[in-house]
Parts: C-alpha cells; structure tokens; sequence
C-alpha cells in the first residue's frame, strides 16, 4: 500500500515539475521583425481644421490641407513678404 | 508634397537660440532635455564662426528606425519620423545610431535612470489622439494637425532656419543664394543701406 503511495505522489510530483517546462506564448500580438509594433497614429488631414486661427482645409481632403501647409509655408521667404 | 525637412542657413544663423526656446516652451520639453540645439565652429574667430540649428532631421532611411529592437519608430505619410513612447524601453542604442545626437533621454532619479527617448517630432504630436492632453504630455504639440509649421522654423528671428515640405524650402533657399550673391552682398549692406549710389558719368560735375 505505501509503494503504491509512494508511486502516485512521485507521479503526481513528476507531473507538476513536467508542467514547468511548458512555455506558452506570452504576447498576444505576433512580432514582425523591422515593422512598427506601436499604435496607429491619424495624419493631421483627418483632424478638422481648429476653431480658432485662420488655417482652412477640408477634412479628410489631403490636397486641401497640403495647399495649406504650402501657403503657410511660403511666407517664411521674407523676398516675397517685402514689398507686400 | 515631397517630405517635411528642415533646412538650416548657416550664414544667417546668429545663436540667438530662439528656436531652442520656442521648441522647450511649446512642447513642454522637461529639464535636461533638448529637441533642438544651436551648434557653433570657430567660436569667435571673425569672419570664421558658424553656427547652424541641429534636431532630428527626420531622414529618409534613418538609422534609429533600422536599430530599434522593438520597432517603436514609424514614418507618417508626410516623411516625419515619430515613435511610440509606450513602446520605447530606453535603451539608446537609436542615440548611438544617430548621426545628429537627436534621441534625448529625461534623466530622473539618483541612479541617473533613463527614461524613454525624447525628440523632435516636427512639432506633429505622436500615436495619440491628435490634440488631446495624452499626445501634449507625451510628444508636445500637433501643429501639423492645426495647420502649422514647427514652431522652432516659423519663430526663427532671421529666417535662417526653414521647416516645412522639402520642395518649397529648398526653393525659398535657392532664391535667397542666388539675391544675396557673395562676398559683401552676403552680410546684406545693400539691402538695408538701399543700393549703392549711381556713379556720376565721365565729364559731368560732380
């Protein structure tokens, strides 16, 4: 009676210390080497112009908010602001 | 458009380093850390000093994106090279990869512990809601998002820094090389002086 005890707690231990050697994926998303693993980011044309200051666009409109930029753009070439 | 750049003109750059502040106070950027810096050579010979305006140049292949080992960088569709701060681990090798010293690292603690990398984001927020006070505290402001340029270039009291699409201010730089000339046309006596009086003709009285 105690061997067969003895049998089943060494069986039951050897099971327990078996479990340790199992590994389990411990990130849920799968890694892609050399791609971005971050959050996606919205570009700035997808945000409505603010309420305040003079900047105009059309949301989601990328060209409009390039045409934008563009103009804001140009006035930092002060031979063009002289004489204005 | 082709890719947001900065441009830097070293003859016109006077370290006053406006842009440097403009840049602290606008982001909010903590002590000890600096998105922008003003770098001089030959401090104080005449004639021989240089100085010129030194962030992150947002490059095209750039090598902190290529040594990230958790691939917390990415470029937006506009050319501008931003990162995930919740991603970063701190652990600098995209400061030793890069050729510009650009990746920043706040320092708190008696230990001098690292915390995440900070740098110039073209005054274009990060992977947060844009506008929203998570983006502000982590990458500082979305003036991208608001129709702006970054605020270091448009306060730049002499110009001589440009930010904006590559295109357009390589055109404004070549337009300025080709007005201002060189030798004394450089330094812009003409330009505030007015021209230069017309010569009286041979035989007139003078």
């Amino acid at each position: 009676m105690s061997a067969r005890l003895a049998v089943a707690v060494f069986s039951a231990l050897w099971l327990v210390a078996l479990a340790g050697c199992g590994e389990r994926p411990q990130a849920e998303a799968t890694y892609k080497q050399g791609k971005y693993q971050g959050k996606p980011d919205t570009r700035p044309w997808d945000d409505a112009p603010p309420a305040y200051g003079s900047a105009k666009w059309t949301q989601g409109d990328k060209a409009s908010w390039e045409t934008e930029i563009k103009t804001r753009n140009l006035s930092q070439n002060e031979y063009v602001r002289i004489g204005q | 458009m082709a890719r947001m750049k900065f441009l830097c003109d070293a003859e016109r750059c006077i370290e006053c380093n406006g842009c440097v502040t403009a840049c602290k106070q606008e982001n909010d950027v903590p002590w000890g850390v600096n998105r922008r810096r003003v770098v001089t050579i030959n401090d104080g010979v005449v004639g021989a000093e240089k100085s010129i305006s030194v962030a992150c140049m947002h490059c095209s292949d750039a090598p902190c994106m290529a040594v990230c080992p958790v691939d917390c960088f990415y470029r937006t569709e506009d050319g501008v090279v931003l990162h995930d701060k919740d991603l970063c681990i701190g652990c600098g090798y995209c400061f030793y990869a890069c050729p510009f010293g650009a990746p920043q690292f706040p320092q708190a603690g008696a230990f001098g512990l690292r915390g995440k990398m900070d740098k110039c984001t073209f005054c274009s927020g990060g992977p947060e809601a844009d506008g929203s006070e998570a983006e502000f505290k982590k990458y500082g402001r979305n003036r991208l998002a608001e129709g702006k340029l970054p605020i270091c270039a448009e306060m730049c009291s002499t110009k001589a820094l440009l930010g904006g699409d590559g295109d357009v201010i390589a055109d404004i730089y070549r337009q300025r090389v080709t007005v201002r000339g060189k030798g004394a046309e450089v330094w812009g006596w003409s330009t505030a002086y007015g021209p230069p009086p017309a010569k009286p003709a041979p035989g007139s009285k003078s």
